[in-house]
């Protein structure tokens, strides 16, 4: 076995000659053991913006949980004698034309705006990763396989093209408005950004030596599917929802301005702000603000939090 | 002569790229591998030679040609038949961080195939890994670990013995020491050999230099540009290279010794090889060949076997 080592002399070849077992043996850990999740929390922690981002977006879940029952005043009780009232002790948001407490009514349309936004966004990531999840694991594995990726992507090409007010408009001809049809409405055409990423991670990691190997090993499908590619794309798939839901309750907060989506009396911010629209210039400045203000507030919180969730879960950002 | 253990007779592998460009990564190659055998694989990359390692495992399908192991053509095979090629021919990965899933526990690791052949469970299990982790030098404590803990040099041994769990046959290791330290390198060339002794295994082992695969060569073949352009026993391929690219690649390999330095003189490749994209009309290399004549420019060199057991695909012989 060593002849050439010796008749063609190398520096290293002194290297390759047989060892004895004990050295063969490479037993002590190159690196101490932190779990990776201590490790990620730990990232998230020192970026200030994202902590800032979700207490802000606790905050907001709590007061859409309990806010109302902090005042004696029902989102919807009427009162004739408390109409257009400014900011006080008794209304800390002030009070509306027909009376109504704004601070309640906020925090009422608050559950709409976070209701709407968080089932928009579960119905993008189920569709999503079916379709993106199919699409990505067939491509390119046969002929069969690639027909399956273009039809797909065809679909989801189709649908990115058609803007969502089309589809609500659309669909309130067969539909009342109302939150239902609001989340179909989002649903329609907000899963298609949620496949192409699930398909872009899948096409990547699938080229993965692991997976590879896994596939070589004889692993089944499902397994490679559900153990090795879904978890690795779990984090550029959180960081997607964290930019999916602040759109989907924006888009909520737009279409019931519009008069297209939640219907009065109920509660929303995007009617509240359309309710106050002829007052402003009355002065009541309190009937605008507010809801103006939380939805701004609840997007700069869903996006520090989802630039700080980024930097720690998404591979990429850190290159 | 035996009866080879895996036969590759004139195997193409095409990509399609979005360009509608056709990559030919695999172009007409044949090759045999013996038992216990093992066959060292040399070219710069982007060569191939990563392709032909996964089209042989069966990672990849063939666009035309032959992957015949035991005498079985792989493509044909069904069912259990199919599973057991499967199972004897495993491949090993060049980059030991992205050949280990971050999220499985080094145990999980090592039995994924002994979970997928249903070969043991529990406590067998449990032991088997332990087993295979001091087969190839590593703790059985191991097991409880999760791959970022360990240094390059021990996760390759880690993606070894996940691939020896299934107790294959034929293992085609891509480049399982150049992501490594030089010392490193060493240490696994000499595992997989004393594997090999132990186990009777057969190798296809890739590597982008001529050093890297001389020491654990029984034969070794030099890929360009998807083309083998020579093939040889590793005596005769480093004492008498025939090809200009071969004669090429080894004055590239530092030689101390003066007489070996005489013997060989320093030719050095000027430029990139062409891309596969479009390669060349004619012989692949005849751009950066110091050799070559008006005859390469035009058609490409047959391989010939000029020498029992040496062929070479040159229009010098
Ligand atoms: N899946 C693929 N799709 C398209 N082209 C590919 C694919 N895999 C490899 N190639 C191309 O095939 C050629 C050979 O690649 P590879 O086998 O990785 O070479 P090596 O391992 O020798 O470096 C390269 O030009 C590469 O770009
Ligand atoms: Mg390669």
């Amino acid at each position: 076995m060593n002849v050439t080592s010796t008749k063609l002399d190398q520096p290293l070849d002194h290297l390759f000659h047989p060892v004895d077992r004990s050295q063969l043996a490479d037993q002590t850990l190159a690196y101490t053991s932190v779990p990776m999740w201590k490790d990620k929390i730990r990232k998230l922690v020192r970026n200030k913006l994202a902590v800032i981002g979700l207490a802000l977006l606790l905050l907001i879940m709590l007061l859409a949980a309990i806010g109302p029952s902090l005042l004696p005043h029902s989102p919807s009780a009427q009162s004739l004698t408390q109409t257009n009232l400014p900011p006080s002790a008794e209304h800390w948001f002030g009070t509306d034309d027909l009376g109504r407490d704004v601070w309640a009514r906020t925090w009422a349309g608050a559950r709409i705006s976070l209701l709407i936004g968080f089932a928009a966004a579960a119905i993008d990531l189920i569709i999503g990763i079916i379709v993106g999840g199919i699409s990505g694991y067939m491509a390119g594995r046969s002929r069969f396989g690639d027909r399956i990726d273009s039809i797909l992507m065809r679909i989801v090409e189709i649908l990115y093209s058609i803007p969502y007010l089309l589809v609500i408009i659309l669909l309130l001809v067969v539909m009342k408005p109302g939150i239902l049809t609001m989340i179909v409405a989002l649903s329609i055409t907000g899963w298609v950004g949620m496949a192409r990423v699930v398909r872009g991670q899948m096409l990547l990691l699938k080229q993965q030596e692991y997976v590879l190997a896994a596939s070589k090993l004889g692993t089944s499908h499902a397994k490679i599917i559900f153990k090795h590619l879904l978890p690795n794309a779990a984090g550029i798939i959180i960081v997607n929802l964290t930019f999916t839901i602040p759109a989907a309750i924006f888009s909520e907060s737009f279409l019931s301005f519009l008069g297209l989506g939640v219907q009065a009396p109920i509660a929303s911010w995007g009617t509240m702000a359309n309710d106050s629209l002829g007052v402003i210039l009355s002065g009541q400045w309190w009937r605008l603000f507010f809801p103006g203000f939380m939805i701004s507030l609840t997007m700069f919180a869903f996006n520090a939090f989802g630039d700080g969730l980024q930097d720690v879960l998404d591979p990429r950002s850190h290159q | 002569m035996p009866k080879p253990i895996l036969e590759v007779q004139e195997l193409h592998k095409h990509f399609h790229t979005a360009a509608d460009q056709v990559v030919k990564s695999v172009d007409g190659i044949s090759l045999t591998i013996q038992p216990g055998e093992t066959l060292g694989l040399v070219g710069e990359s982007g060569s191939g030679k990563s392709t032909l390692g996964k089209t042989v495992v069966g990672l990849l399908e063939p666009t035309s040609g032959k992957v015949v192991f035991h005498g079985q053509n792989i493509a044909t095979a069904r069912g259990s038949q199919k599973r057991e090629l499967n199972r004897n021919m495993q491949m090993i990965f060049q980059d030991p961080h992205a050949s280990l899933n971050p999220r499985f526990r080094v145990g999980d690791i090592i039995a994924e195939g002994i979970d997928a052949y249903r070969l043991a469970r529990g406590q067998a299990r449990r032991d088997r890994v332990a087993e295979l982790l001091e087969r190839v030098g590593l703790h059985p404590d191991h097991a409880a670990r999760y791959p970022h803990e360990f240094s390059g040099g021990q996760r390759q041994r880690i993606g070894i013995a996940r691939a020896l769990a299934v107790k294959p046959q034929f293992i085609v290791a891509d480049e399982p020491i150049s992501a490594l330290d030089v010392s490193i390198q060493a240490q696994i060339v000499n595992l997989l050999k004393d594997l090999q002794q132990e186990e009777g295994l057969s190798y296809l082992f890739i590597a982008h230099d001529l050093a890297m695969v001389k020491h654990i060569s029984d034969r070794i073949g030099v890929m360009y540009l998807g083309k083998m352009m020579e093939l040889a026993d590793r005596d005769s391929l480093f004492m008498e290279p025939l090809h200009p690219y071969t004669k090429a690649l080894l004055s590239a390999v530092p030689a101390s010794n003066p007489s070996a330095k005489r013997l060989r003189e320093r030719i050095v490749l000027h430029g990139d090889p062409p891309s596969p994209l479009s390669p060349p009309v004619g012989c692949p290399f005849h751009a950066r060949c110091p050799a070559a004549t008006e005859i390469c420019v035009r058609y490409i060199p047959e391989g010939k076997e000029v020498r029992p057991n040496h062929w070479v695909a040159c229009h010098l012989f």
